[in-house]
């Protein structure tokens, strides 16, 4: 069964693009929700400065010290932006903006100086290629597997273990820093793990999908989980699936228009946002839209409630509680008043004459305006 | 056959440095705004948004002319702007997840037009990836004149609406309070960012622009009090950077332009870190040492004075190891400035005893007077 696996081409490609999603959307969910997500855009610019640095030294690409080197250039930046950030000299934002920036300037003039033969050019850094992966293989017992497949099945793992051990630190952490370091769990020190594993998944991800995309894969399966749920298990699950859901489209899409794997992956991330942006069931635009209206004909239904109560008894209560005064003296449209008073002959408030053009206000109506116009019962 | 060549390369050293100070000027004076507003990270998202737009205008025009190009990336830095701002107000997410998300997004969305623009060989594609990083021998001066054309448009705006942009940075309650309309003058001042970036495409890159509008911005800051100042100097700081990164590039066939002329705008930011008077961070040491010392050199005197008060006599001569006891190693050195200014004297060791001092008429008024001054 491994064997047919491991020739199915397309299915090691989405199951690579599947598994850097759902390493990078585990971590992911916590840096969103400390509202340091955009340290991911620093690590995965500057772990190219750890990368052909070690290149450099040592003369190879794919060692074990470029993954250390490469991540620890990766919380380096993160460092160093809050080192900067702490002399008050500039503010936080900018001093991440022109930390990472610069190792990244650094990087690719050290590649164009000293690297313009290896594989390691910045284009493939930046946007990586899917499509070849499958290509480098290692040796694994009886079988050959490809390399990105191992390095990136072993990193999600250990994000996963990392998540599942720490789960109820990080939370605490996430959500009420202050009181995880009074109880001494450090959040700043798993803050920096954190970052720790994020450059690592970043360096075993940039071959399969380059710096950018591994961006929207932290940042953007949690987002969307985030705004469908308010459960932090169900965000990282959440997070996790949706990153599934758009390797798999993404590479049948990529193939259907001939484009970037990666890129495509990361583009239905993208779409899927959008959607749970407009469609979520609680904090979608148009959830709360609807909400919005309903909650204003409610309102709409008390007034007009007060209203009859009030002229009830009044002379002109025959001219006052017509639909069309409600029009005039509420200006109202007439689309809004017949909503309202649709709603309100629902509930069992008001009732129409036959004729449509006098309201009545029932028994459970009349309670209801009094106790509008006097919640405290005092008579 | 050599003063030919010799034309050529002053052609286009003359072009390339010509579109690094309109670059360095426009991304300096809007970059301000930005760092200034805190919105530093939205530069990223834009210039990456930049992307997109450069492939659909490359689609819609069918070739590689640089004005359909920039137009396409201007529309699509203000799309992005827009969706950063409608995703930071109407979700529950925080504006660096909404930022991240954007630019990842529309990053990925240029990658996949990319990739769809080079494998079907349209005509003149070639070379549009060297929008990623830059390279600035590209220029053509046709080129040169667009970019003119964005930056006069750009630093027109910002002279245009000057108090009114000054106002929304420092103060926009009060702004608000005015009655103008904060949010459209926001809106304007965020995606006029998108105009640095479109100058900035042939030279630095989408991928690195960030650095642009940050850093002569976050230099010019450490000089400056004033916005007027700030902005200038953020123009001049740009205008170096950038020409000192192109010339360099041009040295050698093959650099990028993108990444010297970030790794020049970030050295310009060091030395403002370090030097600049008033908030550089070697300064304010210089600055921290003159005070303590000045600080020691008062309590020292005084404590002479009282000492020798104690002893009922304002001229008596205290002996150095007690002042060294209080003060440790400061005494020292204050006892010696005291000395070159006249205001205490040593008295020669004598046998069983170290140096002692005592003050001369002149240093017991000085102390006298820091005295008076404390107590009032």
């Amino acid at each position: 069964m491994l064997a047919a696996f491991l020739d199915n081409v397309d299915l090691i490609i989405i199951t690579i693009g599947a598994l850097v999603g759902v390493a990078a959307s585990l971590l992911g969910t916590f840096l969103v929700l400390r509202g340091s997500s955009l340290y991911s855009d620093a690590i995965s610019h500057s772990i190219l400065l750890g990368i052909v640095l070690v290149y450099l030294i040592s003369g190879e690409v794919n060692s074990p010290y470029q993954v250390v080197g490469a991540a620890l250039a990766g919380v380096a930046t993160v460092y160093l932006s809050e080192l900067l950030g702490a002399t008050r000299r500039v503010k936080q934002d900018a001093a991440t903006g022109l930390v990472f920036p610069a190792l990244f300037a650094l990087a690719v003039l050290l590649l164009n100086l000293y690297a313009r033969d290896v594989h390691l050019d910045e284009h493939a850094v930046l946007l990586g290629e899917l499509a070849f992966a499958w290509l480098d293989v290692v040796p694994l017992g009886p079988y050959e597997v490809p390399r990105s497949l191992l390095t990136m099945g072993i990193i999600a793992l250990i994000n996963a273990l990392f998540v599942t051990l720490f789960y109820k630190e990080l939370k605490l952490a996430v959500f009420d820093e202050g009181l995880a370091h009074a109880l001494g769990l450090k959040p700043r020190l798993l803050f920096y793990v954190l970052l720790f594993l994020t450059s690592v998944t970043a360096v075993g991800a940039f071959d399969a999908v380059g710096a950018i995309l591994f961006i929207a894969f932290v940042i953007v399966p949690p987002a969307a989980a985030y705004l469908l749920t308010d459960r932090l298990w169900l965000v990282l699950l959440g997070g996790a699936a949706l990153a599934v859901v758009a390797s798999v489209a993404g590479f049948h899409a990529a193939m259907w228009l001939d484009v970037s794997i990666g890129g495509m992956m990361a583009t239905v991330c993208g779409g899927l946002l959008l959607l749970a942006f407009l469609l979520g069931p609680r904090y979608g635009v148009i959830a709360r839209l609807l909400r919005f209206q309903r909650q204003r004909t409610q309102a709409h239904v008390l007034m007009l409630l007060v209203h009859l109560y009030n002229h009830e008894h009044e002379a002109a209560a025959e001219e006052e509680s017509g639909p069309p005064a409600l029009q005039q003296h509420l200006r109202w449209s007439a689309r809004r008043s017949r909503a309202v008073i649709a709603l309100a002959q629902q509930r069992g408030l008001v009732t129409l004459s036959a004729d449509g053009r006098r309201l009545h206000l029932t028994g459970r109506g009349r309670e209801t305006a009094q106790r509008m116009l006097d919640p405290w019962e005092r008579g | 056959m050599a003063g030919l060549w010799e034309l050529f390369t002053d052609f286009t050293v003359r072009n390339a440095v010509m579109g690094a100070v309109l670059l360095g000027i426009l991304s300096g004076v809007l970059g301000t705004f930005a760092v200034l507003r805190e919105q530093s990270l939205l530069g990223d998202a834009l210039s990456h948004a930049a992307l997109p737009g450069i492939c659909i205008g490359f689609l819609i025009a069918g070739g590689r002319q640089l004005l359909p190009l920039m137009l396409g990336a201007l529309a699509a830095g203000a799309v992005a702007a827009l969706l950063v701002l409608l995703l930071t107000q109407h979700s529950r997410l925080k504006p660096d997840a909404s930022v991240g998300a954007v630019l990842s997004t529309f990053f990925a969305v240029g990658t996949v037009l990319l990739t769809y623009i080079q494998n079907r060989q349209l005509p003149g594609q070639a070379g549009l990836d060297s929008f990623l990083f830059g390279q600035a021998a590209a220029i053509l001066p046709s080129d040169l004149w667009v970019m003119a054309a964005v930056t006069a448009v750009g630093l027109g705006l910002v002279a245009l609406f000057w108090k009114e942009f000054k106002l929304v940075t420092f103060d926009p309650g009060f702004a608000r309070s005015l009655g103008w309309r904060v949010p459209v003058l926001e809106a304007l001042l965020t995606s006029m960012i998108a105009l640095a970036v479109v100058v900035g495409l042939q030279m630095v890159g989408v991928v690195l622009m960030v650095a642009m509008i940050i850093a002569p911005a976050a230099a010019a800051r450490q000089w400056a009090r004033r916005l007027e100042t700030m902005v200038a100097l953020a123009a001049v700081f740009g205008a170096i950077s950038g020409t000192a990164g192109t010339l360099v590039s041009l040295l050698r066939p093959g650099l990028a332009t993108g990444p010297l002329i970030v790794l020049a705008a970030t050295g310009v930011v060091l030395v403002s870190l370090l030097a600049a008077p008033q908030r550089g961070l070697l300064w304010q040491r210089v600055q921290q040492r003159r005070t303590r010392a000045a600080i020691a050199r008062g309590q020292v005197l005084v404590d002479l004075l009282q000492l020798a008060r104690a002893h009922g006599d304002e001229g008596f001569a205290t002996e150095q190891g007690m002042l060294d006891a209080v003060y440790g190693a400061d005494a020292h050195p204050a006892l010696r400035q005291l000395e070159r200014e006249g205001l205490v004297k040593p008295l020669p060791p004598q046998h069983g005893k170290g140096t002692q001092w005592h003050l001369t008429p002149k240093g017991q008024a000085e102390a006298r007077r820091l005295l008076d001054e404390g107590e009032e």
